[in-house]
């Protein structure tokens, strides 16, 4: 890791409002107050850190998630496709760049098993909406991609957030 | 379940939260609501688990972290007992399975990258199965962004 990201790196004050804040946020009216006195710090301070944290991207956003399952996205896709590796840096923030896609990552091949190099998550009412959808992407992508599939989650295993250690 | 209300609210919010002394009152005036409805209804939306999370999503990477996305190839019979020895790893974060050869599929989040090749090797010395390791190499999504 080189000397720029280690000073982006969060401090020991960071982490504890990190620690206090990855559940999620107060729903009070003076939400970054409440976290403030939880930790013994100042107001400012803790808002100050937060914006810092948000303009480095240590922080994505601060938001709503909704479970996408709740609002009826049931069919849920992930599409894999064979990309060229000359084309994939132009069209991989294209694919990203659709409204349905949600995370779209460059990743290695596992050849022979695996021949897919990028992955976009996309997510339909039904199974016909997610393979309209992925039949744009294919369009999108048109001969930069040998091959695609959708592989469909059937069963959640486990889900847990992602959660820093204390 | 939802009414329109509800919806601007979750549409609005999905697009960013904002730091200052009451961000509950900008977004309510924004949206022409009081500042305590706001408030009942995100905690309703919470209770109801509509809004899996509301709050700052940090960026695991760049607070030191690794996370990958793996994959397993488990043949049937053995596939529920894979899945307890994955899914008893506090390092797997999430586990689907899915409908192809490679029919188990694993986010591990780890302290550090070293953590993420040990996690990998004690679940293959576990489970005697490979683990196909995909580490993103480049990220291209905005953010995941449902409109209702």
């Amino acid at each position: 890791m080189n000397a720029v990201n280690e000073s982006l790196m969060p401090d020991a004050v960071d982490r504890q409002i990190i620690l206090a804040s990855q559940g999620g946020l107060p729903l009070v009216p003076r939400p970054y107050h409440a976290l403030a006195e939880q930790l013994g710090m100042d107001a400012d301070e803790v808002m100050a850190r937060m914006q810092r944290m948000l303009a480095s991207g240590m922080i994505r956003r601060i938001a709503a998630v909704p479970n996408h399952y709740a609002l009826g996205y049931k069919a849920n896709g992930m599409s894999v496709w064979d990309v060229a590796d000359e084309r994939i840096a132009e069209l991989g923030p294209a694919v990203g760049g659709l409204a349905f896609v949600s995370h779209c990552y460059h990743r290695p091949r596992h050849l022979p098993e695996w021949p897919y190099n990028l992955f976009a998550m996309v997510h339909g009412h039904d199974r016909a909406e997610v393979e309209a959808q992925v039949a744009q992407i294919a369009a999108l992508l048109g001969d930069a991609c040998r091959s695609h599939q959708i592989l469909y989650s059937t069963r959640i295993l486990k889900k847990t957030g992602l959660r820093i250690a204390a | 379940m939802m009414d329109s209300v509800d919806r601007a609210i979750i549409n609005r919010l999905q697009d960013g939260f904002p730091i200052c002394e009451r961000p509950f009152a900008a977004v309510a005036n924004e949206l022409g609501l009081a500042e305590s409805e706001l408030i009942e209804r995100v905690q309703h939306l919470l209770d109801a688990r509509i809004l899996s999370r509301f709050g700052p999503m940090y960026h695991a990477e760049r607070l030191g972290g690794a996370l990958s996305l793996a994959a397993m190839k488990i043949p049937a019979r053995d596939f529920d007992r894979v899945a307890g020895q994955v899914n008893a790893l506090p390092e797997v974060a999430h586990n689907y399975e899915r409908e192809h050869d490679l029919n188990m599929w694993f986010v591990l989040a780890t302290e550090t990258a070293q953590g993420q090749q040990a996690a990998i090797e004690k679940i293959e010395r576990d489970t005697g199965y490979h683990v196909f390791n995909m580490p993103k190499l480049d990220e291209y999504f905005v953010e995941l962004k449902f409109k209702v």
